[in-house]
């Protein structure tokens, strides 16, 4: 099973120094040569000396606490410590000399005479760097008993006032100060590695001690965001994961792909058998670098979930229990019907979902089943529901839908923006990355109706927060422009060069019409001028100028348009097309750039080609070797009122919970309801179950093989660590049906699907597994002329020829408020939670977050008398729901706000089917809303509850 | 398709493209329905201007004498 061998990821003590200047000196007698700057540690490590270390490691600044890594240096006095001393020319120097070696076992002895000697039972045994140190120094007896110490509860028949006990209350890890050696690499790893600063050293000399939080903190009540960094950091069992203390050490690593979000941190899945004992972020991994957050590194317990459905079912009727059937009968039953429905309604009356979960290689299967075996395009994924809008926006600029830069390029921005998106909950390890930058002296402007926690958070601060009205996005950002091109701040050489300078002069007129400035704008905007022009003035002549962007951006009815006003503003700046700038979309979950790229719309072959381009198309009749309909298909809202309608009949959902994830439940569930089959093929019975007709169990991201593409366009390797519980891969089951459906394919592993990705798309013609394995990971474009891929887009001319300027006028949603509905509601999601939950529900993440509450400004909880987690009634013009408040300051007055991770609140109830003009991507961040006290949940939550009980039943099968 | 909805999205989709240049628009909103709209959908939308093209913008009419018709059955 293990098919890769872990390439060095061994610690070097100090973090790389980047330097044009290279010095020469001498360690033991071996020359090295290094960057200026690097540390005496780094350069031994570098010949391959490893010099015995204990507060030292690669990710973290050196301290110089520990004194173990001491060194003798030709003309220098005393033992400098070599974490902390940089190499100079010429430098000769001694790791191991006499003088040296009684100096480690000295300090060795110190540390070990206030340590508890059970290493035999300790849950770091065989993974614990003070048992390798002192074995490292020779360390043999220990002279002295210590009078005071910290390890025993009780000393001299009395308690011991130095004792303190275990920390349990993180889910994941625990902390047991009576092992702490003090070292502080927990602290630092918290600080620089996360950015939380949740950690401190409390006291001084003998009484020095970790601390989380505030006096009488735990770690669960401190700020601490549960990411893990200071466990992986801590040398000893002090700092240790819950999983290794009850499995015991791992005995195998095999790297691969964090299922949960559009970072896509590469992860070692540390195995003992066929069981994860712990998930290390790997520190080859190209987007993470060695970091993670609490979802990739802990929340995997849900494959091992007993909710987890094993067994293919089936049922004639949704209001029957569900009947468990072998594969073959249930994958015969749903070709049966699929075909049935075709047959009375037409080629067209059946379609599917793709998962942006899934792997390419999986979602590349369902596409060609629907356009081959279907013979329609009704494909589509719930990337719709998200950023759609990305995909027609930036294609319409810039010529290619997705992020311009890696993530490695925000090390060198000077400006981020961060439009509509919450990194730290959202997008946790990019947040980390941001914040070490901002920390470093970038600056940063926040464009987002709520003060997200980037606004203010230890050591950062935004220059600017332009706390928008929800659905005023286009507004602001075309007033942006409008400062640029009326103060003159834009780049007109790069204007000439790169777009065309008669369409910019078209858009410059229009921008420069005083209705777009931001005094005129202000009442609409709720955004202060004055804050606004500076804004615009920094991000145009503050240096490298980056935009991220998240959904906040792309759930509007004109969605479209700000992407588009996005790409104006960085393309009236310059800054497009090398390190440190760019536009960034944000991706929800793990796959969406994946499953964009991989053809999952209805309109599009992979690789972004019209289904009416006849060379395209031609490709694919051709590899497939059927004629394929040159007509777009319907997209997913579009399905559900052709449903209703009654010309679509028959749907096949992979990894999907539409009636959770999409807007306006009760047209979802209309639709879902009208269809005679629905084929959910998922881990749960998810609330889409409710109305199927065949359930198809699927496996998790540790069961499989494939490929995930996150959102700076890496192509990274997901690998099998355990067999699939329920039997088969994901893109095995797509198979069998496609098959019983007449498709012939005999694929055996998922390298020969990407092998016909890379044969079909131009932009994938060089990515095969073998690359994979090389790089490690790569970003696509990966093809002839980028053979290994391409970090930065659009570096000597956009991929559409010239840049293109487009119009941005802003169209105000018809979701008004009203008296009736005064206030606006808009959604989001939280750091331990992700998307619907399906998974995280499922593991100990809930501690966190136990349940979705609705955020409301204290003055607008005054006047309805709502006090802090009150039962309230949020309803729309389209249905109510029933939540607790929390009263905060976080959201403007006028403004509430909830995340949409559980089932029991529904809040899709109440949202609307109002959606992006071109995409229609629902328009999910503003609804009119009133918020009133309540006593409870709502009929329609307790009938859901009813209905989904009895939807859920299973008939033990027959024997 | 409710018609309500196949009005409102053509409207949505006509008053985007009024704001461009004169000479894009006409050829945008063809483009677009032809691009992004299911055969079923455009079928409707004729059905719509057939019989009176009631509540629909100026523009998708005008557009819609460029548009292919899509054939009966799918
Ligand atoms: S888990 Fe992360 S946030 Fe919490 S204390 Fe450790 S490093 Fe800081
Ligand atoms: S908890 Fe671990 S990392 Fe932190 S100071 Fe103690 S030994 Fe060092
Ligand atoms: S959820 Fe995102 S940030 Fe967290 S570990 Fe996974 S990929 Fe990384
Ligand atoms: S490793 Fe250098 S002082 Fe601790």
């Amino acid at each position: 099973m293990k098919d890769f061998i872990l390439p060095e990821d061994a610690d070097f003590g100090t973090p790389p120094v980047h330097s044009e200047t290279l010095v020469t000196l001498t360690i033991d007698g071996l020359e090295v040569t290094v960057p200026e700057g690097t540390s005496v540690m780094r350069a031994s490590a570098i010949a391959g000396i490893q010099i015995p270390k204990l507060c030292a490691s690669d990710n973290l600044e050196a301290f110089g606490s520990c004194r173990l890594c001491v060194v003798e240096i030709t003309g220098r006095r005393g033992a400098p410590a070599s974490c902390t001393t940089p190499v100079a020319e010429g430098m000769v120097v001694r790791t191991q000399t006499e003088k040296i070696k009684k100096l480690r076992r000295g300090v060795m002895e110190l540390y070990i005479s206030d340590h508890p000697l059970d290493c035999l039972t300790c849950s770091a045994n065989g993974d614990c760097e003070l048992q390798d140190m002192a074995g490292a120094v020779g360390l043999r007896e220990v002279r002295y008993d210590a009078v005071e110490q910290h390890f025993t509860p009780r000393q001299n028949g009395e308690a011991n006032p130095h004792y303190i006990p275990k920390d349990d209350s993180n889910p994941y890890f625990s902390y047991d100060p009576s092992k702490c050696i003090v070292c502080s690499r927990c602290v630092r790893a918290c600080e620089e590695v996360q950015g939380t600063f949740a950690l401190t050293i409390s006291g001084r000399g003998f009484e020095s001690r970790v601390a989380a939080g505030m006096p009488g903190d735990d770690f669960l009540s401190s700020d601490c965001v549960s990411c893990g960094a200071c466990v992986q950091a801590c040398p000893t069992a002090t700092l240790q994961e819950k999983s290794v203390i009850e499995i015991g050490t791992p005995e195998r690593a095999i790297v691969t792909t964090c299922a949960y979000c559009g970072v896509g941190c590469s992860f070692k899945a540390e195995m003992r058998g066929d069981e994860v004992v712990r998930m290390i972020p790997y520190k080859n991994g190209k987007a993470n670098r060695g970091h993670s957050c609490v979802k990739g590194r802990f929340a995997y317990g849900y494959a091992v979930h007993g909710d987890r459905i094993l067994k293919p079912m089936i049922r004639d009727d949704i209001h029957d229990p569900w009947k468990e059937v072998s594969w073959e009968e249930a994958i015969s039953f749903a070709a049966r019907k699929m075909r049935a429905i075709q047959a009375e309604h037409g080629r067209a009356s059946i379609g599917g979902i793709t998962s942006s979960r899934c792997t390419n290689e999986e979602t590349y299967l369902v596409q060609k089943m629907i356009r081959a075996i279907f013979g329609n395009n009704n494909t589509d994924t719930c990337a719709r529901v998200c950023h759609s809008p990305t995909g027609y926006g930036l294609k319409t600029t810039f010529g290619t839908s997705a992020g311009t830069q890696d993530f490695d390029s925000v090390e060198q921005s000077d400006v981020v923006v961060i439009i509509g998106a919450n990194p730290t909950d959202g997008h946790p390890v990019f947040a980390s990355r941001l914040k070490k930058r901002l920390r470093a002296g970038a600056k940063l402007i926040v464009i987002d109706p709520r003060r997200i926690d980037l606004v203010k958070t230890p050591h950062v601060k935004a220059a600017h927060h332009l706390a928008l009205r929800p659905g005023t996005n286009v507004a602001v950002l075309t007033a942006l422009g409008h400062v640029i091109v009326t103060e003159g701040l834009f780049d007109e050489r790069f204007i000439r060069e790169r777009c065309d300078w008669e369409e910019f002069q078209f858009y410059a007129e229009f921008v420069s019409d005083p209705r777009h400035a931001p005094e005129a704008t202000e009442m609409l905007t709720g955004v202060p001028a004055a804050e606004l022009r500076a804004a615009a003035r920094l991000y145009a002549k503050g240096g490298n100028g980056a935009i991220y962007y998240g959904l906040g951006v792309t759930e509007h009815s004109q969605g479209s348009t700000t992407v588009m006003a996005i790409a104006n503003l960085a393309m009236m700046t310059g800054n497009i097309g090398r390190e440190g700038v760019g536009v960034n979309p944000l991706r929800g979950q793990n796959n969406v750039q994946g499953s964009c790229d991989m053809g999952s719309f209805p309109h599009e072959f992979p690789g972004y080609r019209h289904v009416s381009d006849d060379t395209a198309r031609s490709v694919f009749e051709k590899m497939w070797g059927v004629e394929l309909d040159a007509e777009p298909g319907l997209r997913i809202p579009n399905m559900l009122d052709a449903a209703v309608a009654g010309s679509f009949k028959g749907l096949y959902v992979q990894g999907e919970d539409i009636l959770q994830s999409d807007p306006d439940t009760k047209h979802v569930s209309a639709g879902l309801e009208a269809m005679d089959c629905v084929i959910v093929h998922d881990l749960f019975l998810n609330e889409t179950a409710h109305y199927a007709h065949v359930f198809l169990p699927g496996s998790t991201f540790l069961e499989k093989n494939g490929t995930f593409t996150n959102a700076e366009r890496r192509i990274n390797r997901v690998r099998k660590v355990m067999a699939p519980r329920n039997g088969y891969e994901d893109w095995e089951v797509t198979m069998m049906l496609a098959n019983a459906m007449g498709g012939n394919w005999t694929y055996t592993h998922p390298s020969q699907i990407m092998d016909e990705i890379a044969a079909t798309t131009p932009s994938f013609a060089s990515v095969h597994y073998e690359l994979l394995e090389r790089e490690g990971s790569v970003q696509w474009p990966c093809n002839e002329a980028h053979p290994i891929g391409s970090p930065v887009m659009h570096i000597d001319g956009f991929v559409r020829g010239k840049g293109k300027f487009i119009v941005t006028e802003y169209v105000p949603t018809d979701e008004k408020t009203g008296p009736r509905f005064p206030l606006l509601l808009t959604t989001g999601r939280s750091l331990s939670q992700y998307n619907v939950g399906a998974q995280t529900r499922r593991t100990h993440n809930v501690v966190w977050h136990e349940e979705d509450v609705l955020e409301i400004h204290p003055h607008d909880a005054e006047v309805r008398g709502v006090k802090d987690r009150d039962w309230v009634r949020l309803a729309s013009r389209r249905g109510d729901t029933s939540l607790r408040a929390h009263v905060t300051e976080r959201v403007a007055p006028g403004v509430v706000y909830t995340t949409f991770h559980h089932p029991e609140t529904q809040a899709n109830v109440i949202t609307t089917d109002y959606s992006d003009w071109a995409t229609n991507c629902p328009e999910y961040k503003v609804t009119a809303v009133q918020v009133s006290l309540s006593n409870g949940p709502t009929d329609w939550q307790e009938d859901y509850e009813a209905r989904a009980t009895l939807s859920r039943r299973i008939l033990p099968a027959a024997e | 398709m409710l018609p309500d909805k196949i009005v409102y999205m053509a409207n949505q989709i006509a008053t985007f493209f009024e704001s461009q240049p004169e000479q894009d628009r006409l050829e945008g909103v063809v483009t677009h329905l032809e691009d992004f709209w299911d055969p079923r959908m455009r079928r409707q939308l004729f059905e719509l201007i057939d019989a009176g093209g009631k509540d629909l913008s100026p523009l998708i009419i005008e557009a819609a004498s460029h548009l292919k018709r899509p054939r009966q059955t799918a």
